[in-house]
């Protein structure tokens, strides 16, 4: 690249004055980057000759920031392919461009020793392999985080959620049975045009049609038998039964005309109606793969490793043995449950008691798995393996909520065991009436009984729903709302009840700077001390003085406070004032000046109010279940206006007033982030977390909020709702169809031709009626 | 009629052609990531690639 071509390279984006980086705000004079990090990053992209990366991207600012690389070992998750050469797959996230793979790929690429470095778009995997020892994958790993990426190594349990081998074989099985459809259509249309056609040639059609129809039936159509035979076995006539049913008796009766060289034979309807529903199938899935990718990605973030005393390296969590001492350090999140060795330690318990105050525990004091450190680094010793811990229990407990959820029968499923009998019903007595009171032969009798059985075929039926579900998920998608199971849409849209959850779902669970009695003098000094330090309470008076500039030479001691020269920003004791009693807050103290203390509180959402206003206007009752203190929960109940609350929930006492509710004949929509919510997030009719919470939370919900936003769920319950109308139309639609159509296939009308039309105008016009819901969305 | 001993063999064998296409992109990967492919296309390659293994 030319010298020439580089400086406006880096220079474009510098319009504003933004982080020629990440993109991100930054104040004016501090030059062309908002921090080291990316001033590195900038530096490391530059010497690679990468620059382009800057003009091509597409990403919100700020999300490429480098922050310090996860203290996870990488080398233990290389694999080893052939002697020398390892191979590593990792989860990287901010990955959310074409010019972010390409940078990625390029940056690995001008390793010498890398041979294969390929990022995955829609999945953010990352598969790398080198030539050298597993240790290389450290220094990798290293180099993307340095870019401003996070990675983390993908892990078996998201490698499931993200693996898509049913899709695969779905989209394999879709591609046969399109080309079968195709072929066997081209020698059955000259059959039903026949115009001149002797019988010679019409029986070779018939067996050149039985010749591509017969293997495509066989091969294309495994995953519906294996839904059907699934089904059987349990007792259930599903979608899949009818369909198998349907596709296999008009193959044998095509056959047994093929060989008697009847008129018509039906491989192209059976082929068609295989690709169809096909296709159906594989849209479904479509709609809910990004949730899903998503929840993995989250799921590989949070993964964890531990320092584990004595041991050389981070240890993942559930390779650590009860009695085994670990270093929490500060700002990390305690992983297992464990009794405290230290003198003290400052946690915040949100996630797993709702409690919005880090609390303080002593020595020997039980700590339980999911809290996060905000003093400075301790010492305990674990009390039960990962596996057994609270964690895990909670684990199990939305294991069992979620079996008993996954008995709900989705609508398709119900209309289908009503209309399967029927229509089975129907073909049967056609065969018998004809065969019986009509004096056919038996092989001729089977020609109309198989045209009703396939007209009736619920083929409209089985795209009605997934064409909505597509539309929906769609659109709610764009607004930050993923779809995470099949029935969830229904399940909301029925809800007529909302439980809501305070600290992180109501609130951001991030505090925020309280007026108080301070100047702006004040602020702007404490900001600039405390722009060196991770505490959450230094970012959080940050945010309140942005441009604050950084204090050179500031010493962090962790846990304490900040020191520079004289002047001390952090606990009480650490500045030489009295102790504090009260809640969150930084104390700030510096020669010549009087001491002054900010305050912070967990803010509401901006959209909370309206949220709640929201769903009251979606005719939802709300409520408000809290594990904070009483007094808390009321203020915050009054300022976002719910009547309904109540303040220091314990995790069962969520649970058992969701059960007290559902009893009630409530249908509860719970939403929650925490671990102290996971049990009534799945034991409620349907649940919601926000992305930002816990991965048990996450695990436990149909619905995980990107963006955190209320909004968007509380208008997803109006979207949900004309979905299902949209859905039970479609349904309506298609019985329509085969009122008129069946009549016509008893009497022996039907042609091929007859059902082909039928066939497809009815999925057409299903398809066509679900996507008016993409339009009512715009309004 | 004597045609249709050429075209329908063609037309089959066409269409097989097409089948076995795809089926090979589906199994050498290429379904994997259709956001990343339709965004690569956008980028040269402006380092020279080192000869992939595979």
């Amino acid at each position: 690249m030319s010298v020439l071509g580089r400086a406006p390279a880096a220079e474009a984006p510098q319009s504003a004055p933004a982080c020629a980086h990440c993109g991100a705000p930054v104040p004016p004079g501090a030059g062309r980057f908002c921090c080291a990090g990316c001033e590195g990053a900038h530096h490391l992209v530059q010497g690679l000759g990468l620059e382009a990366f800057y003009r091509k991207r597409a990403m919100a600012a700020g999300t490429l920031r480098p922050v310090e690389a996860p203290p996870a070992d990488f080398a233990a998750h290389a694999l080893e392919e052939k002697p020398g050469l390892h191979r590593l797959e990792l989860v990287v996230s901010g990955l959310t461009c074409g010019a972010c793979v390409w940078l990625v790929e390029q940056a690995l690429h001008a390793e010498p020793d890398v041979r294969r470095a390929r990022a995955n778009l829609s999945t953010r995997r990352l598969t790398l392999a080198w030539e050298g020892p597993a240790a290389r994958a450290n220094d990798f790993a290293a180099l993307i985080a340095r870019l401003g990426f996070r990675v983390a190594p993908f892990s078996p349990a998201c490698l499931r959620a993200s693996d898509d081998a049913e899709g695969r074989e779905l989209l394999r099985a879709l591609g046969i049975a399109a080309f079968g459809a195709m072929n066997v259509m081209l020698v059955s249309v000259p059959v039903w045009a026949g115009i001149d056609m002797g019988e010679q040639t019409r029986h070779l059609m018939h067996w050149l049609a039985a010749l591509i129809g017969m293997p495509t039936v066989l091969v294309a159509g495994m995953p519906l038998y294996r839904g059907a035979w699934r089904g059987l076995r349990a007792g259930r006539l599903n979608m899949d039964s009818a369909v198998s049913l349907g596709v296999l008796a008009t193959t044998a009766m095509s056959f047994s005309e093929t060989l008697r060289n009847g008129e018509y034979t039906w491989f192209d309807g059976a082929t068609a109606l295989l690709a169809l529903m096909l296709a159906g199938r594989l849209l479904d899935r479509a709609a809910r793969r990004r949730a899903r990718q998503s929840v993995a990605e989250l799921l590989a973030l949070q993964e964890g490793q531990v320092q584990v005393l004595g041991a050389p390296a981070p240890v993942p969590v559930e390779r650590v043995a009860p009695g085994a001492r670990i270093l929490v350090a500060a700002g990390e999140r305690l992983r297992l449950d464990a009794v405290l060795e230290s003198e003290e330690a400052l946690l915040d318990t949100a996630a797993t008691t709702g409690e919005s105050l880090p609390r303080r525990f002593s020595r020997g004091e039980a700590l339980a798995a999911g809290g996060v450190n905000m003093g400075a680094p301790f010492v305990a010793r674990v009390t039960a393996r990962a596996a057994e811990g609270s964690l895990a229990a909670m684990g199990r407990l939305i294991e069992r909520a979620e079996q008993a959820r996954g008995r709900f029968p989705a609508l398709a499923d119900r209309a289908a065991r009503i209309y399967v009998p029927i229509a089975h019903a129907i073909a049967l007595l056609t065969f018998l009436g004809w065969w019986f009171l009509g004096g056919l032969p038996w092989q001729a009798a089977l020609v109309p009984a198989v045209a009703a059985l396939i007209i009736t075929c619920p083929c409209g039926l089985a795209i009605a729903v997934p064409s909505v579900q597509v539309v929906t998920s769609g659109a709610l998608f764009r607004r930050g709302v993923l779809v995470a199971s099949a029935t969830a849409l229904e399940r909301l849209a029925s809800a007529d009840h909302v439980v809501l959850d305070k600290t992180g779902t109501l609130t951001e669970g991030r505090p925020r700077l309280l007026p108080g009695d301070w100047t702006e003098e004040d602020l702007r000094a404490a900001a600039s001390l405390a722009r060196a330090s991770r505490h959450p309470l230094a970012q959080a008076l940050l945010r309140a003085c942005p441009d604050a500039p950084l204090a050179e030479g500031a010493v962090e001691t962790p846990g304490q406070g900040l020191a520079l020269g004289e002047a001390r920003l952090g606990a009480a004791g650490f500045c030489g004032l009295p102790p504090d009693p009260r809640g969150m807050s930084l104390h700030f103290t510096r020669p010549g000046h009087p001491p002054v203390v900010f305050r912070f509180e967990d803010s509401l959402r901006e959209d909370a109010a309206a949220a709640v206003a929201a769903f009251r206007a979606a005719g939802l009752g709300v409520e408000l279940l809290s594990g904070d203190a009483p007094e808390v929960v009321e203020r915050v109940a009054a300022e976002v206006g719910i009547a309904a609350w109540e303040g220091g929930a314990s995790p069962a006492r969520k649970a058992a007033r969701i059960a007290e509710l559902a009893a009630q004949g409530r249908r509860v929509l719970m939403v929650g982030d925490g671990v102290n919510d996971a049990a009534a997030l799945a034991c409620a009719h349907v649940s919601a977390a926000p992305a930002s919470g816990m991965d048990v939370a996450q695990a436990a919900s149909d619905f995980v909020l990107q963006g955190g936003g209320l909004l968007p769920l509380a208008e997803a319950v109006e979207r949900a709702r004309r979905a299902q109308r949209v859905a039970a139309q479609n349904i309506g639609f298609s019985f329509l169809y085969n009122i008129v159509a069946v009549p016509v296939a008893i009497a022996g009308y039907a042609t091929p031709l007859i059902a082909a039309l039928v066939m497809a105008s009815s999925s057409l016009a299903v398809i066509g009626n679900a996507l008016r819901l993409e339009g009512g969305g715009r309004r | 009629m004597d045609i249709l001993v050429w075209l329908i063999p063609a037309a089959l064998a066409l269409g097989l052609i097409g089948l076995a296409a795809f089926l090979y992109a589906l199994r050498s990967g290429q379904f994997e990531d259709l956001d990343g492919a339709a965004a690569r296309i956008l980028f040269d390659d402006e380092t020279p690639r080192k000869k992939d293994p595979r």
